[in-house]
């Protein structure tokens, strides 16, 4: 107990320390070295923005210079979250600019963001850097003009899949012309066109340049004058391609496109004729990102362009590269990390493509370095998990969606747990994982056993009883991320483990069986949990036992959050108050 | 359906349910919680689970039959497909008592549903209910599908014929749902074999809501389902406008709803249609409407005065002169 670090050497010391695990970790050693750490550390990130209350955070790292926080639960993203749940930005940024105006980079992800949010970014903190926004919604084009004009030294500005007002194209004429310090552009996700000439003098000064995702709106040849005054792009998002072809504008996109030859990651690319499609072949061979999931082509047009891809290390597309294109990736895609395959045709009725269980085993077999999966196929066999678990052990990202509930394995009729078994037992780094498919509770036996690092899982249409639940909640060691949909467990379990939800981000329940009543249960017994009901109806006016629509669970130090909307419901601690319902309008 | 607990091996369950000591706040957690800022992981030891014992206090010792609809009311969600049972039509032997049958694209059967909703407000779960459920016989429901499975040829497409539309699945974001639809919409010619998703989004704002939302027309056949469906998406942001608080308001905001506002003219719904032109909705027949309609917007009764269908002409006539 003898040796005492002065603060400045223990402060050099962390500067070495960048993962946040690490710090919260120095941070419990000693008063003296929390005081440091809180002092010296300039990245925070938030899991879930109740967990903790904005002013704690601000008084706490006073010194941030960069905030990452996460709102909805991610069940929101397949609109299982009613609107209107929760998840606003404005509380933090308010504290953050009142406590920590250094902070230079916002990133939110499933927050609701409002133009005031924006503006008040922009007026607070002097040096701000990097806005990026993933599923947020609530802000309008407006907002994004404020900050384009006022955030002198802005490197960054990704809105990556949001919900926002367009009220038209001119927030881009609001960067000023002396603005430069542009790195990344992301406006995919806006509908209105811009002024193809500012977009042309912002790129043109903007030397640093290096990542540009365009929204549908931009045209072909938008995209040729933009490429070619940015050929040292590094990320690319098309525009639309689905301009007539002609054959001088074909040429002149070819070479606009041989002329980035530090093209890692391609786009975009929504309504590609395949006609066009050549004119990427010169820029094949250095990608190593790829995302053709927008891209209605066959699959003959597809393998063409994926066989010239031999550095390929991420690849998005649809359901329409079958079997065939898959079996071609495996072999001409030796360096492929993570795969996503999207149903071009998500309604079941229209599901009539030629892509199976067999395409992703191809891929398993031929892609030596695959880690994550994200597979979406109607339905799917025992034998094929079993070979993807025996021939990539690697894996550490594996989500599988049988589009068919309850689908179980087609060939033998069996439920498939033993297959997804295998997968638990043989990908002992696997980290996310999501099941689905006629499964039993056995299924759930292995994966709470083997199951050791995975840390986010997610459950629909499984199970048979309880017993699931309690499976994986007296297992999966690292578990923190739980969500479940439409399984038929009820209270038991829940309660039983309850002490295991503190040590978990977050459980979201929908269509399940638990009760009103173990959910009043569990709020008051768990001091540190926010017990959420979300219920279209008041869940007093029926029997306690009487299941619920929907629960949130999740751990906290701030206490029931203030600003609940009228169908989401909190158990107050004081059994005596009862079902309280906080709403600040 | 009645949940059992199966006694399987060491673990010792019992059936009637207390909190287990277990030790799942070990030290190691600390380095593992991904919120930067919960600084004090060590209170585990004032978790006393003796003292937290919970039993079960329900009135029956058993799970309950599920009796009224349960699960998957659809969120007020603008661009999900609305909510068909997951029971095959053809199934009649382990169907839910009370179960209005209803075919996925069959949309005149939930516009039936839908009517019938609209009919009942105010009261809190009416006997036949939404007839949205996932039918909590979960496993009558899979062995249906086998069944069906069984009797169907094989091959890819061999899934009952009556396939339901559930919430939220598959699991594919609305911005890609919307993407697709959009881009679908446009092409149906220009890609082979592709059929058309048949969806058709517009956006519907409101005066004096935060954002816009999104809604499917060839989800609804009627003017009536539409104005259903646009009530419940955007009663939340009236409801601040009622003026209500408090415990007292929750039950009132149930009952005072969108329509209950249009009719008092406070609201108006109107349409941008293919020529720019803002027009009051429900002039024109239902087919016509949702072949020109652009954009929705529900604009205050005050602003929307010059927009009957004969102010429209005038002011067409006053750009000329």
């Amino acid at each position: 107990m003898g040796l005492r670090l002065p603060s400045k050497v223990l402060e050099h010391i962390l500067s070495f320390i960048d993962s946040n695990e690490d710090r919260n970790s120095v941070s419990l050693v000693c008063k003296s070295w929390f005081e440091t750490e809180r002092k010296t550390r300039k990245r925070v990130f938030v899991g879930n923005c109740y967990a903790v209350s904005p002013a704690a955070v601000a008084k706490r790292f006073p010194e941030v210079r960069s905030l990452t926080l996460k709102g909805k639960p991610h069940f929101a993203d397949y609109n299982l979250v009613p609107d209107g749940w929760g998840g606003y930005a404005w509380p933090w940024i308010e504290a953050m600019a009142a406590k920590c105006p250094s902070l230079e980079e916002i990133r939110l992800k499933r927050m609701v963001v409002t133009d005031e949010c924006l503006e008040k970014i922009a007026a607070s903190f002097k040096d701000f850097k990097v806005l990026v926004l993933t599923s947020c919604e609530g802000f309008s084009t407006d907002g994004i003009a404020a900050i384009a004009a006022t955030c002198r030294n802005l490197r960054v500005l990704e809105l990556r899949e949001c919900i926002v007002e367009d009220l038209g194209g001119d927030w881009l004429s609001y960067f000023p012309e002396t603005s430069t310090s542009l790195v990344s552009l992301d406006f995919s996700c806006l509908d209105s066109e811009v002024k193809i000439s500012d977009l042309e003098r912002l790129v043109s000064r903007s030397p640093n340049l290096k990542s540009l995702k365009l929204n549908p709106a931009v045209t072909l040849d938008g995209l040729v004058s933009l490429l070619r005054r940015a050929p040292q792009l590094t990320e690319l998002g098309t525009g639309s391609f689905a301009a007539q072809l002609k054959p001088e504008a074909f040429s002149k996109l070819s070479e606009a496109f041989s002329n980035c030859k530090q093209l890692q990651s391609l786009s975009g690319l929504w309504d590609v004729l395949p006609e066009y499609l050549p004119a990427l072949y010169s820029v094949c061979p250095g990608l190593t990102s790829l995302n053709l999931s927008y891209a209605t082509v066959r699959m003959p047009d597809l393998v063409e362009l994926l066989r010239r891809c031999s550095k390929l290390q991420k690849l998005w597309v649809m359901d329409l590269i079958e079997d065939k294109g898959l079996e071609a990736v495996a072999s001409y895609c030796k360096e492929l990390r993570e795969l996503r395959v999207f149903p071009s045709a998500p309604d079941l009725d229209e599901a009539n493509i030629p892509l199976t269980e067999q395409g992703l085993v191809f891929v398993s077999k031929g892609c030596r370095k695959l880690e994550s999966v994200l597979y979406f196929c109607v339905q799917f066999t025992n034998a094929a998990l079993l070979t993807i678990a025996r021939k990539r052990p690697n894996l550490k990202c594996f989500r599988l969606c049988v589009i068919e509930p309850f689908a179980p394995d087609y060939k033998t009729n069996e439920p498939l747990d033993k297959g997804f078994k295998a997968i638990a037992e043989g990908c002992k780094d696997l980290r996310r994982l999501s099941v689905s498919g006629l499964l039993s509770d056995k299924a759930f036996k292995y994966i709470g056993k083997h199951a050791k690092k995975v840390r986010m899982l997610s459950i629909a249409f499984a199970g048979d009883s309880d017993l699931m639940l309690h499976h994986l909640l007296s297992g999966c060691e690292s578990l923190k991320k739980l969500e479940i949909r439409d399984c038929p467990f009820g209270d038991t379990a829940l309660l039983e483990h309850a002490a295991k939800l503190e040590t978990m981000r977050s459980l979201w329940m929908s269509s399940c069986f638990v009760s009103f009543g173990a959910c009043k249960l569990l709020s008051q017994k768990m001091p540190r949990l926010n017990v959420e009901v979300i219920d279209e109806h008041p869940p007093e006016t029926r029997p306690e036992s009487s299941p619920v629509e929907r629960i949130y669970i999740y751990r906290t130090v701030a206490g029931p959050r203030m600003d609940t909307p009228e169908f989401v419901w909190t158990i107050h601690k004081n059994p005596e108050i009862g079902v309280s319902h906080l709403a600040i309008k | 359906m009645s949940y059992r607990l199966l006694s399987v091996d060491k673990e010792e369950l019992v059936t009637s349910p207390c909190l287990k000591e277990r030790n799942y706040l070990g030290l190691s957690d600390c380095s593992s919680v991904d919120s930067s800022t919960i600084p004090n992981v060590v209170g585990k030891s004032n978790l006393n689970f003796k003292a937290t014992e919970l039993r079960l206090g329900l009135p029956e010792s058993q799970s309950p039959e599920r009796e009224t609809d349960f699960g998957l009311l659809s969120p007020r969600t603008p661009d999900e497909k609305l909510l068909f049972p997951l029971l095959p039509s053809k199934d009649n032997g382990s169907a839910t008592t009370g179960h209005k049958n209803v075919v996925s694209g069959n949309k005149r059967g939930f516009a039936d549903t839908w009517d019938e909703f609209s009919g009942v407000k105010g009261s809190v779960r009416p006997g036949g209910g939404i007839n949205m459920m996932l039918s909590p016989k979960v496993k009558d429901v899979s062995k249906s599908i086998q069944e069906e499975r069984s009797h169907a040829k094989g091959g890819l497409n061999n899934a009952p014929a009556a396939k339901a539309q559930v919430v939220g699945w598959p699991p594919i974001r609305s911005y890609r749902k919307n993407t697709m639809a959009s881009s679908t919409s446009k092409n149906t010619d220009e890609v082979d074999g592709k059929p058309g998703l048949g969806v058709l989004f517009v956006k519907v704002s409101m005066d004096g809501a935060p954002y816009l939302r999104k809604v499917d027309l060839r989800t609804y056949t009627s003017y009536q389902q539409l104005s259903s469906a646009l009530e419940k998406m955007f009663s939340c942001f009236t409801l601040g406008q009622c003026g209500l608080h408090g415990a007292h308001g929750r039950e009132r905001m149930s009952e005072i709803k969108l329509k209950d506002l249009l009719h008092g003219s406070e609201f108006v719904l109107t349409y941008e249609d293919k020529d720019g032109d803002w027009m009051l909705v429900g002039d024109v027949p239902w087919e016509i409407f949702t072949e020109t309609c652009q954009k929705l917007k529900i604009m205050k009764g005050s602003d929307s005065i010059g927009l009957a269908p004969g102010a429209v002409e005038k002011s067409k006539n006053k750009e000329r002169v």
